[in-house]
């Protein structure tokens, strides 16, 4: 058996040494976020530094940074209370008033979600451009509600199916209407749920690339198109890029670190729980 | 497109009260459904209809419908087939390989051992990330010829400095796609491998049979499912990758990393071919398709191989 135990310190050391591996780089970029720019790009690069938080100060600071911030708050925000707002009561629906109907309409909702992207911009950019809607928060937030519908449905609808019968029922007897039956047994009992769900819709948001950077220019473009300018910077700012690159994550990492369990179900559309 | 998974309803309950609220009850999802047409259905439509018009932004006066002329033009460039060689190349090594270390690291992560929580966090970083920054960190911090963090190891080493997106594009961008995905794979195998039942894993322990064996027989088949929906999730997902191509390599050298999305992207708002980039979105929803049924019929396939074994 001794033997075993050995193998399994091992084996926790590999595990140690792969997850410090794997979150180096991002370690590095926080550090980065805290050097001189003379530290940052100096050669060997350094792990012991003299910390500052100038580059914070100016990123945060620098118009750039927070007029692009704010644009990916009130994309993130407003989609996701929309898809909330949309997804909830079709959800609720679904898992308790089915009809012949449903199941088509549950699997048609998936399939939306695995159209490409590129299969559906140009229309939209026309439309948009066509309506006055380029480079307008509306834009985006139309599209990430589309984005994010078809999981709040999902998975809205297995936190509903969770609840147990004889709840809703009890309920219902008092001779609730649809809308206090909705608002006062349905939503407060899956509303564990309800959080998960909205955290994810932000994450998706918050993170898109794809149509931010093909239907904003300047006035409606989120951070992660803003971030992709520095692409071209050849690390001469690199330490206030770091501040700008960490503050623009440190939100969805944070969310993230908290909805791990419900990550997975979000992202196979609560076919994995 | 549709889909494999089939949806389980409970047996429509009768409203306590009859007639009362029906209609409003099941009309419920009519404003998300009526969205969503509108939002993905009607644009679909569209770029159909685009694709088959000969209209460019710049030059919108030469508009004009020329039926299939898109199509059969695409066909027989020569670099759209390489992009669609390197959609494909792209698309299997990343979810081969995040198969393969997600598959490693759920296994070590389905241990009890301190820490266990904060090395799964760590762990699960890298897919949190902004795709946009998880490619300027690795383009400018790791992958940078001048002063980089791999160019510096490699100097220490006494090796001459090597320029990572120059010399292996492709291997590079899959090196920052591996990184950010195999984090999803490990999360749902994980969630598998957590499912299992312990009772048998015991009584095949003490059957006598090794890791080996009960990796093959009894977790393996168990987790066919959560591989199953991982494997699907992502080649959809990475099919349509971005981001990482735009910022580490926009594309080259040349189009040596150029996938059907960063093509489409360059047809459509870089030449402003509206109707042969609709074409060519047309191909990759065809491309997208083909993928899940090739899966399914995978999957039937293994499912059966699996009963006579």
């Amino acid at each position: 058996m001794k033997s075993n135990r050995w193998m399994g310190f091992g084996l926790t050391a590999l595990t140690y040494l792969i997850a410090i591996l794997v979150f180096f780089p991002i370690l590095w970029m926080v550090l980065t976020s805290f050097k001189t720019e003379g530290d940052a790009f100096a050669f060997p690069p350094q792990l012991f530094f003299s910390p500052t938080l100038a580059n914070w100060q100016i990123a945060l600071l620098d118009s750039n940074f927070t007029s692009h911030l704010v644009n990916t708050l009130i994309v993130t925000l407003i989609s996701t209370l929309v898809a909330l707002g949309l997804g909830i009561p079709a959800a609720y629906a679904l898992a308790y008033y089915p009809t012949r109907r449903s199941d088509f309409t549950l699997s048609w909702l998936i399939s939306t979600r695995m159209l490409p992207p590129v299969g559906i911009i140009l229309p939209l950019f026309v439309i948009f451009r066509d309506l006055g809607l380029r480079d307008t928060h509306l834009s985006l937030i139309i599209i990430y509600t589309a984005m994010n519908l078809p999981l709040v449905i999902w998975m809205m609808r297995s936190f509903f199916l969770d609840v147990p019968q004889e709840i809703m029922e009890a309920g219902r007897i008092d001779g609730t209407g649809l809308w206090q039956e909705f608002r006062h047994i349905a939503v407060p009992l899956v509303r564990p749920g309800l959080f998960a769900t909205a955290l994810l819709c932000m994450i998706f948001a918050w993170n898109e690339f794809f149509f931010a950077f093909s239907l904003t220019v300047t006035d409606a473009a989120p951070l992660s198109v803003y971030i992709s300018s520095f692409k071209t910077a050849e690390g001469l700012f690199w330490a206030k890029m770091s501040a700008g690159a960490t503050a623009a994550v440190l939100p969805v990492v944070i969310a993230g670190w908290f909805a791990q369990k419900q990550l997975v179900q979000g992202l196979t559309m609560g076919a994995v729980k | 497109m549709t889909t494999t998974y089939s949806v389980t309803a409970p047996v429509p309950k009768k409203p306590s009260r009859p007639f009362e609220n029906l209609f409003s009850r099941q009309s419920l999802p009519l404003p998300a459904i009526i969205f969503m047409i509108v939002v993905t259905q009607i644009p679909l439509i569209l770029t159909l209809r685009y694709s088959l018009e000969r209209w460019n932004l710049l030059r919108p006066e030469r508009r004009a419908f020329i039926w299939f002329n898109n199509y059969v033009n695409i066909l027989q460039d020569q670099d759209f087939w390489t992009i669609i060689l390197n959609t494909l190349v792209l698309t299997l090594s990343v979810v081969v390989i995040t198969l393969i270390l997600g598959m490693l690291l759920a296994l070590l992560l389905n241990r009890e051992f301190p820490g266990r929580n904060i090395v799964r966090t760590m762990l699960i970083t890298p897919f949190l990330i902004m795709p946009t920054v998880s490619a300027v960190l690795w383009k400018n911090v790791l992958f940078n010829p001048a002063f980089g963090l791999l160019a510096a190891i490699y100097a220490m080493l006494g090796l001459p400095r090597p320029d990572f997106l120059a010399d292996a594009p492709m291997a590079s961008v899959i090196t920052v796609i591996v990184w950010q995905w195999t984090p999803f794979m490990m999360l749902i195998l994980l969630a598998g491998l957590q499912s299992l039942d312990a009772e048998q894993m015991e009584a095949s322990q003490i059957d006598g049979a090794g890791r080996a064996t009960q990796f093959r027989y009894i977790v393996l088949p168990h987790l066919q499912r959560y591989i199953e929906i991982a494997v699907l999730m992502e080649t959809l997902f990475i099919l349509s990758v971005f981001g990482e191509i735009f910022v580490t390599t926009t594309g080259g050298p040349g189009i040596q990393t150029t996938n059907l999305s960063f093509g489409i992207y360059q047809e459509a708002f870089s030449r402003w071919n509206i109707g042969s980039a609709s074409a060519m979105g047309i191909y990759a929803i065809i491309l997208a398709n083909i993928v899940v049924l090739l899966f399914v019929r995978v999957l039937r396939r293994g499912r059966h191989e699996g009963v006579t074994a």
